[in-house]
């Protein structure tokens, strides 16, 4: 019964408790938190369910107001879309548990508007998963950027500032994705993306589809950050409060990919957009490019939450590489590397936060080997996160790699072999130079002799220990389940692939 | 060349628009310019989505039987004009939003010109 109308409920539940939260905080601000806490543990319950559903009842279309698919508005819940939604959710959810004393201590006082905005957010995230629609998308596009701006520019002095500029260069993406549909919408008279999909094919070969391909590739690109259009990035994460970056650094980025991988492989085709265009090439060698230069640039950062933002835009990088291959087994190394770096960025910010609370600072290089003492299981968390971002065999991160890499193997791409092995040395290098001064002997002990043993335990508070160490075990486990996962993602494969 | 050029008269003052607005937004220096210049960039979008769906001769899409006998080609789509209802809402969010940001940058620096908040973060 419920599963019939699971694609409008999950959206529908953050709006819900986004309009009911300030009128809550008016009255009593002790309820704003478990109204965003339930709202969310709902929606990832509900969202863990769907995928069940999906999997083994097949897709649920929803069409809003009973109106059928090329006049009404449709919401898609498919194998695919259905497993983003749970991936976004279920770390959403962590990251709000870890939000429970880091938000009154970083906004005093302005916790109702900041957990209101968190599920406008989330709104506009569920809903660009789910939508089937191409001016929907646009209207999600809108809501998540917006209030992403909202909860960036809430954080340090410098923050506003970045979050201008990313509002600047957003609203160029967006806009630049809006004008794309318009040329889709004058060609075919439809917005419906299987109605699309249909008509596409017979009217591929006239310029202006070409011209909707390209402005839609940049302005989703602009959302996710892929490399030249990554330059808001790095400041809105460093300078943004601990729960916004590690909200939308592994998911926010990542639903902007999804939107664009539905677009070519569901719409577009892949006939359309690797054969008989080279625009997969493009977006493989502008991704290779992003891989280098973010973990390059990582490489010569002191602040640890900006070196995890350059990683970011070269961990975007992989996910445009498997859109750019454009071969199966790109898609399966995109879309595994789409959860498993949903989960290891979202442990790493959490940890930089952790740090931030108790040492007062992230900086690189002021840590050393007290932090092993002082903050055990954050540090450990942060080395299995650390470790799987280079891609450590068990953990989950080598898979994504393994099959990508698997994927220019297939397509003779060997220069795209040689970034992704060269890459994973670059993350070694630039997560190996914390860990050395954490955990190997210092100078400093040498010169204090006994005095470091001395050191107490002072590790964070449960709540915002939990989730990092659930994230770090989840590392693990995706690891080990590959296998199981991989199985399901080729089930969301496009058909004729 | 004249009739390609004559024929798409209004496409190209959209262009002319949408390459003023991004002029604005990377070439000026001062916040609020470069939001003047965003908000020109979607106008000229929100413009070339209505100069898409003009038809000549046609009218308001209600099938009385009395305006023009219920011929469909004497119709409007009205789609285009609500889809850009709805991004014009989008926009003024948007702007909305930006005007607060700059409030905060103003209250935090006393400037809204680039060149100098950029010298007064270091």
């Amino acid at each position: 019964m419920i599963a019939n109308h699971l694609p409008a409920i999950i959206p529908l539940i953050f709006l819900t408790s986004a309009l009911l939260i300030p009128l809550l905080g008016i009255w009593k601000k002790s309820f704003v938190y478990p109204v965003a806490i339930l709202s969310v543990l709902s929606a990832t319950c509900l969202s863990v369910y769907g995928f069940i559903y999906v999997l083994s009842y097949g897709t649920i279309n929803y069409y809003f107001g009973g109106w059928a698919p090329p006049i009404g508005i449709e919401y898609v819940y498919d194998p695919l879309s259905s497993f983003v939604a749970m991936v976004i959710n279920i770390v959403s959810l962590f990251v709000l548990i870890h939000a429970y004393r880091i938000v009154p201590s970083d906004l005093q006082g302005r916790e109702t508007a900041y957990y209101s905005v968190v599920m406008l957010l989330l709104t506009g995230l569920n809903g660009m998963i789910i939508t089937g629609d191409l001016f929907n998308l646009y209207v999600f596009i809108e809501i998540s950027s917006l209030s992403g701006y909202a909860l960036i520019a809430v954080g340090e002095k410098r923050a506003p500032f970045a979050a201008f500029r990313y509002l600047i260069i957003g609203t160029i993406g967006a806009s630049f994705y809006l004008l794309g549909i318009g040329y889709l919408y004058f060609m075919s008279g439809t917005l419906n993306m299987n109605d699309l999909a249909e008509i596409l094919p017979l009217i591929n070969d006239s310029p202006t589809v070409l011209v909707s391909l390209i402005l839609i590739i940049v302005g989703l690109g602009i959302k996710m950050a892929i490399f030249p259009m990554h330059g808001w990035l790095p400041d809105s994460y460093t300078y943004a409060p601990t729960t916004s970056s590690s909200l939308i650094a592994p998911i926010g980025t990542k639903v902007a990919a999804y939107a664009l991988m539905r677009l070519l492989f569901f719409v577009f085709g892949v006939e359309f957009f690797s054969i008989e265009l080279p625009v997969a090439d493009m977006i493989a060698v502008f991704a290779c490019a992003g891989i280098i230069f973010g973990s390059v640039m990582a490489m010569a950062q002191k602040e640890m939450k900006r070196m995890l933002a350059y990683s970011s835009i070269a961990q975007i990088g992989y996910i445009g590489l498997g859109i750019g291959l454009a071969n199966p087994f790109g898609f399966v190394g995109a879309v595994l590397h789409l959860l498993n770096h949903a989960f290891m960025k979202a442990c790493l910010f959490l940890v930089a936060g952790n740090l931030r609370v108790k040492a007062g600072h992230s900086n690189i290089t002021l840590m050393d080997d007290t932090f092993r003492k002082k903050y055990p299981w954050t540090m450990a968390a942060f080395t299995v996160a650390a470790l799987s971002m280079v891609g450590l065999p068990p953990l989950a991160g080598f898979f994504s790699k393994w099959y990508l890499a698997l994927g220019t193997i297939e397509n003779s791409r060997w220069i795209y072999l040689a970034v992704i092995l060269i890459s994973s040395l670059l993350n070694a290098v630039y997560f190996f130079r914390i860990l050395e001064k954490v955990y190997m002997k210092s100078t400093a002990e040498d010169k204090a002799g006994e005095q470091t043993l001395k050191i107490k335990k002072d590790e964070v508070i449960p709540s915002m220990l939990i989730p990092v160490i659930v994230l770090a075990t989840g590392l693990i486990v995706l690891g080990i389940l590959n296998v199981v996962i991989v199985d399901q993602i080729y089930k969301m494969m496009p058909a004729g692939f | 060349m004249f009739e390609f050029i004559a024929g798409h008269y209004d496409y190209w003052f959209i262009i002319v628009l949408l390459i003023i607005g991004l002029y604005g937004m990377i070439m000026k220096k001062n916040l609020v310019k470069k939001l003047i210049g965003m908000t020109i960039f979607q106008a000229s979008i929100i413009l070339f989505y209505i100069s898409g769906s003009i038809k000549a001769d046609a009218t308001v899409p209600i099938i009385t039987g009395k305006i023009n006998n219920g011929d469909p080609s004497a119709y409007i789509n009205p789609l285009p004009h609500a889809l850009m209802l709805t991004a014009i809402v989008v926009g003024v969010a948007t702007v909305g939003v930006a005007f607060a940001i700059l409030v905060l940058i103003y209250k935090k620096y006393q400037t809204l010109d680039e060149t100098e908040l950029i010298e007064r973060m270091k």
